[in-house]
């Protein structure tokens, strides 16, 4: 079995010998012409004229297009057609592309699109919460509100209360590769596009409609991302387009890349939040009642910040049980970027409001905030295939029942394990000796849902091939960002065929292989594409056995496909001879496969229904240093424990686990976007926008697999394990908060990003002296 | 222009426009597309390459390295840096079995940085790959990669470019103090490039057209460090690495500031001339020279001129240097027993100082002597704090006295607020790091860098 065993990243060898090719990468045909977009230096403003004639004078300069040059749909949003590829007469965002460029050059594009002379008029511009409060500028006609019992008489009948308020700033993605698309022109209008995308069938989608083509004119094809993050979810519609656009206008082959500080600056990111809360609660810190507002800055276009918002309802509730609830979700239009999807979608922000209020219960009542998390756990599933009593039957905010919550033997092992009770004295006792530093620890949990809210979206198709010589070639709609997708089903297909890996080959992917694709996101790649990679296999396999069996009159299920051999009625074939055998006996060889996620429905306007399939779970534990005279810090240690069902690959998955916890790490902490009074990005680029180095790893980082079947029937009892452990981040936020409480009486209220800054404020605040 | 040099052990000529970068020539003439663009300003090492001369071995930004700086050194990319047999180089090796690489477009960078730590023999690898960003990882698997790859034995190919370098020609580049300042003379607005960590930027970002330039790294007298009794003199042309390892031994914090300076590419390319006539109101190495006593060698022509460091920066954007004139060189004192830099930034590795304090403090029979302290990002100009340094000198060394001279600061600066940090944080910082010095001075442990878990 290939499944279950670590074994590297199939394209490990390629990365590391500069042979593995991205969109940039691919030779491209004599003639190539490259794109730029010339962008908007005004926030929000009507433009009054636009003279583009140095633009077309400049060197290398083939083509110039504006709105009105655009042949059909002017449109790139993935949602609700409120995105134009071209501004038409508004400008919403300083950065939005209003022309494109073509040229010979990539430089030559990038220096001609700085040459135009455009007019604006201003509009008043909308940046802060507080402006788009005022001003009514919102997604949908109100703000969306689930809950669940009183929030507001169990408050008020709560022997404690407390109130907060917490903002968590965005995220630029900074993915290494920034966005990239490659169009080439074919045979009676036709076009085949390479492009940097999470989502192939939407790019195929978009650019058949700006071709005024049907979508089997389109052919997208990816092979691979130098990294995603959900930032190549809708962001890469605009490259795409306008390549297909120029390469249909001019003929010729047509790239576009984005430099690194365009990227920045035209591309959206995650959604910054502020979360106010009311929360009443008892002597033991179990809260009875908690009431959440949630503030999304979702930018200029809705792009997927409905179900962004959404999610992060859907995670208010993280690990704990909440009773009586309330959330209500306003969802901004601000004049800036169109924030998007970012691993986890959401679910961070919800969570990170939860985890704040966890974390000041526990502080007002002086007690362990590990303490106070668990005693608002949800109950622990009770048996391993599931199914609670009816007893301790325990629903979420959003009425859904919790039946696989496995928090608390896995917070249990992880406290044991990395000695949390001595270490938190230890600190304790190291603080009161030191009086310029102070050390924090804090341990927080995940418990993250699985599926797309939106529930067409989870399903997924594959196509799977094996040839005459036993070799198989295997093709899905998932796409490969990094995170070892493909890895993963050709593990599922080598044990499927009890074959080696090295027989697999999965190729790229292409909407003319496998069409109707969902976008690779939501952490459900190998849950999906896996099983459908599983039943195309299975059909193959079981068309094989059925001739192999029927041949020497045995039975189909008599036929075992192990160990890179076919043991038939006594024989035993290598797996080429039994494809030969199978081939020269007229079987075909090649199978679709199909699989939708089973027992899902939700109703996202009432709130209430089963969005996930099944929770994912994680605990981390991290300790860290704080300098109380400049705010730096640093973090010393993590421990994270982290459940991956049955992995389908430990390697790969704990590699997701560190990866995303730095990740969430980097949001919280370093992370800064800045954007000025015109609304100007000022963090557009690496120099300015700090995402973790390797420095800023924990100096001890030890993560480990919690052992235990997905109770529910994934591919192989594995789980998700893309977005879950972006959230164990939160885990140094707190410890952030916990070692700042040392230095007086008052709550920190730590905010996020906690820069050097903001926890040098919260010192001051906790000392007294702000 | 012609540059002739080693590419993957082959002798190659380049004949290109000086400012074109080696990143854009490998991808697009050469269509070695294994190296990569991430960042186009040299902050994410994925275009990262391992360049070799006659110093010794370097990892450098290619994106914004122009081409005649790499005339007659030898360059490996990632493409050359396994076997020619395809047996994997041990750090390629290590990050296939480690698994080091998710998405891999930053893997080609830290591959060359990897294999240019492994030939040099360092391990300190978080300053070795603080210059290469990686999204995906985490860093833990690539540094447990470059720790299993490090007992290695070194590819033959490194001894081989070595033993090559010899058969290249010399490139037509001024050697000397001597040329540069006839050159400057003939031609006064000739632009300057040292390193390039920043005009590169002019290049690739503000995509400017930079006249007629000259390439000084060939002028070996300008990358001189020497000694006597009291003083170093350091050369212009050299780079902050150099600078850093010279510098260690007298002033260990400085040492350590400079080792959070840029990345290994950045410091192993941008030079100390540059840091200072840049004028940069950010650059770190002026605060502590200033607060050193530092005076700045300058050469016009024929003619020398010496002034203090402090003196040369006049406002933003305005030094005292005319055109046609250069820095040459930096005597730095090296007596002063209590100096201590400290550089403050969102991220400790490779970030652009939100505030930069250096101070240069005695303390004789418990009170202060003499105070030398200045800043860089607290004003228009790395610059002295005359009114702290006045509140200090001749007072007790006490808690009583630091609490009293934190208000001084206030008249010496009205920092701005900025993407790096607000006005307030700076000035609140500014006075806590005198705090800071006097309570390392009493022996309290202070940095959070020297905290074990």
């Amino acid at each position: 079995m290939s499944v279950n065993r670590p074994s590297p990243h199939d394209s490990a060898r390629l990365h590391v010998t500069g042979a593995a090719r991205y969109v940039d990468d691919i030779p491209t045909p004599a003639g190539c012409l490259h794109l730029a977009f010339g962008q908007s230096t005004e926030a929000h403003g009507t433009i009054t004229a636009m003279d583009l004639s140095a633009v077309r004078a400049a060197d290398g300069v083939i083509a110039v297009l504006a709105a009105a040059d655009l042949p059909f749909e002017n449109d790139v949003s993935p949602s609700t057609h409120d995105e134009p590829l071209l501004a038409t007469d508004t400008v919403h965002y300083v950065g939005q592309p209003i022309f494109l460029v073509v040229a010979t050059s990539h430089t030559a594009a990038r220096k001609a699109a700085t040459l135009a002379k455009v007019d604006y008029s201003p509009l008043p511009p909308i940046f802060t919460i507080e402006e788009a409060m005022a001003a009514d500028s919102r997604f949908e006609e109100g703000p969306r509100i689930y809950s669940r019992g009183d929030a507001q008489s169990a408050i008020g009948n709560s022997p404690h209360r407390a109130e907060g308020v917490i903002d968590m700033g965005g995220q630029e993605h900074f993915y290494l590769e920034g966005q990239a698309a490659l169009a080439l022109p074919q045979d009676d209008g036709d076009v085949v596009v390479h492009s940097s995308t999470q989502h192939p069938s939407e790019i195929q989608h978009k650019v058949a409609d700006a071709l005024g083509l049907p979508m089997h004119g389109v052919k997208v094809e990816v092979r691979r991302m130098g990294g995603g993050f959900g930032g190549k979810e809708s962001q890469g519609n605009a490259l795409a387009v306008s390549c297909a656009i120029a390469a249909s206008m001019t003929g010729k082959p047509c790239k576009m890349r984005y430099d690194r500080d365009d990227d920045m600056v035209i591309t959206g990111k995650r959604h910054d939040f502020r979360i106010s809360y009311e929360v009443g609660f008892d002597d033991d810190g179990r809260v009875r009642g908690i009431d959440f507002i949630h503030y999304t800055r979702c930018g200029w276009a809705q792009d997927l910040s409905l179900p962004v918002a959404d999610r992060a309802m859907l995670h208010a509730d993280n690990a704990y049980l909440l009773e009586n609830v309330r959330i209500e979700s306003h969802r901004l239009r601000t004049n800036t970027q169109s924030a998007t999807a970012f691993r986890g979608f959401g679910g961070p922000q919800g969570l990170v409001g939860v985890e704040r209020v966890m974390d000041q219960i526990a502080h007002q009542l002086g007690l362990d905030p590990l303490e106070v998390r668990k005693v608002n756990y949800y109950a622990e599933m009770e048996s391993p295939d599931g199914g609670l009593s009816a007893k301790t039957k325990q629903v979420t905010p959003y009425g859904q029942e919790v039946s696989d919550f496995i928090l608390h033997g896995l917070t249990s092992d992880l406290a044991t394990g990395c000695d949390y009770a001595a270490r938190r004295a230890a600190v304790a006792a190291w603080n009161a000796e030191n009086p310029v530093l102070k050390r924090g620890l804090a341990m927080t949990p995940v418990k993250f849902g699985i599926s797309f809210t939106l529930t067409h979206l989870n399903q997924a198709g594959a196509l799977v091939h094996v040839y005459q010589d036993g070799s198989v070639a295997l093709n899905h709609g998932g796409t490969e960002m990094g995170q070892g997708l493909y890895q993963k089903v050709a593990q599922v297909a080598a044990s499927t065929f009890g074959i080696s890996l090295d027989q697999v080959r999965l190729t790229a992917t292409d909407t003319s292989k496998v069409p109707n694709t969902s976008a690779t996101a939501a952490s459900s790649g190998s849950d999906l594409n896996g099983m459908a990679v599983l039943t195309a296999c299975e059909a193959v396999r079981d068309r094989m056995a059925e001739h192999l069996a029927s041949v020497r009159q045995t039975t189909a299920s008599a036929v075992l496909f192990e160990g890179g051999v076919v043991r038939v009625g006594g024989d035993t074939l290598t797996f080429p001879a039994a494809a030969k055998e199978c081939y020269e006996g007229r079987v075909s060889l090649s199978a679709t496969g199909f699989y939708k996620t089973p027992d899902i429905q939700w109703d996202r306007i009432k709130g209430e229904g089963r969005p996930f399939y099944y929770f994912a779970y994680g605990a981390a534990c991290s300790e860290v240093v704080v300098d109380t005279l400049t705010g730096e810090y640093r973090i010393l240690r993590t421990d994270i424990l982290h459940d991956a069902g049955r992995s389908l690959n430990p390697a790969l998955d704990i590699g997701q686990i560190e990866g995303g916890f730095v990740q969430g790490a980097g949001w919280l902490t370093t992370e800064e976007l800045v954007w000025d009074d015109q609304g100007r990005l000022r963090t557009h680029a690496p120099s300015t926008y700090k995402i973790p180095a390797a420095s800023d790893r924990p100096q001890v980082f030890n993560v480990a697999l919690y052992e235990s079947d997905n109770p529910e029937a994934t591919i192989h009892r594995s789980k998700a394990v893309g977005e879950p452990p972006f959230c164990l981040g939160v885990s140094v936020l707190m410890a952030l908060s916990d070692a700042v409480a040392f230095c007086g009486t008052a709550y920190p209220a730590l905010a996020a990003p906690a820069t050097p800054e903001r926890v040098l404020a919260a010192v001051q605040r906790v000392r007294g002296l702000a | 222009m012609k540059t002739t040099f080693l590419l993957n052990g082959e002798t190659v000529t380049a004949e290109i426009p000086p400012t074109e970068t080696l990143l854009d020539w490998l991808r697009l003439t050469q269509h070695l597309t294994g190296t990569k663009e991430g960042c186009n300003e040299g902050d994410c090492g994925a275009c990262t390459v391992m360049v070799q001369d006659d110093q010794g071995i370097r990892a450098l930004n290619a994106c914004i390295l122009f081409l005649p700086q790499i005339a007659g050194k030898a360059i490996r990319t990632v493409e050359g840096i396994r076997a020619d047999d395809g047996t994997l180089h041990p750090v390629q090796q290590e990050m296939v079995e480690k698994h080091g690489s998710q998405c891999g477009f930053c893997t080609p960078g830290f591959i060359a940085s990897m294999a240019t730590a492994h030939a040099t023999g360092v391990t300190d690898f978080n300053d070795q790959l603080a210059g290469n960003l990686c999204r995906c990882t985490g860093y833990a698997p690539i540094i447990r990669a470059a720790e299993a790859a490090a007992s290695a034995p070194v590819p033959e190919w490194v001894a081989a470019d070595k033993a090559a370098l010899t058969t290249l020609p010399n490139a037509a580049l001024p050697t000397s103090g001597d040329e540069l300042a006839a050159i400057l003379t003939a031609q006064p607005n000739t632009r300057i490039i040292a390193g390039g960590t920043d005009v590169g930027l002019w290049v690739t970002k503000q995509m400017r057209d930079l006249g007629p330039v000259v390439f000084l790294h060939a002028c070996d007298d300008l990358k001189q460090i020497s000694i006597d009794d009291d003083q170093m003199y350091v050369g212009a042309g050299v780079t902050i690495e150099t600078l850093r390892e010279a510098i260690a031994p007298h002033y260990p914090s400085f040492a350590e500031m400079l080792r959070r300076y840029g990345s290994t590419q950045v410091r192993s390319a941008a030079t100390l001339g540059g840091n200072i006539a840049n004028g940069s109101p950010i650059g770190d190495s002026p605060p502590a020279l200033i607060a050193l006593g530092a005076t700045l060698h300058l050469r016009h022509g024929d003619t020398r001129r010496t002034l203090p460091l402090e003196d040369f920066f006049i406002e933003y954007g305005q030094q005292d240097c005319a055109q046609g004139e250069f820095v040459e060189g930096v005597a730095i004192p090296l007596a002063a027993k209590g100096l201590k830099v400290y550089k403050i930034s969102k991220r400790f590795d490779q970030d652009i100082s939100a505030l930069c304090g250096a101070f240069n403090i005695s303390v004789s029979d418990g009170a202060v002597t003499t105070a030398r302290i200045a800043f860089g990002g607290m004003a228009g100009t790395p610059k002295r704090a005359s009114h702290l340094e006045t509140a200090l000198i001749g007072q007790p060394w006490t808690t009583e006295t630091i609490t009293a001279a934190h208000d001084a600061l206030a008249q010496d600066f009205s920092p701005l607020s900025d993407m790096r940090a607000s006005a307030d944080y700076r000035l609140t910082v500014a006075r806590n790091l005198l705090t800071r010095y006097f309570a390392e001075s009493q022996g309290t442990l202070t940095s959070v860098l020297e905290v074990q878990p």
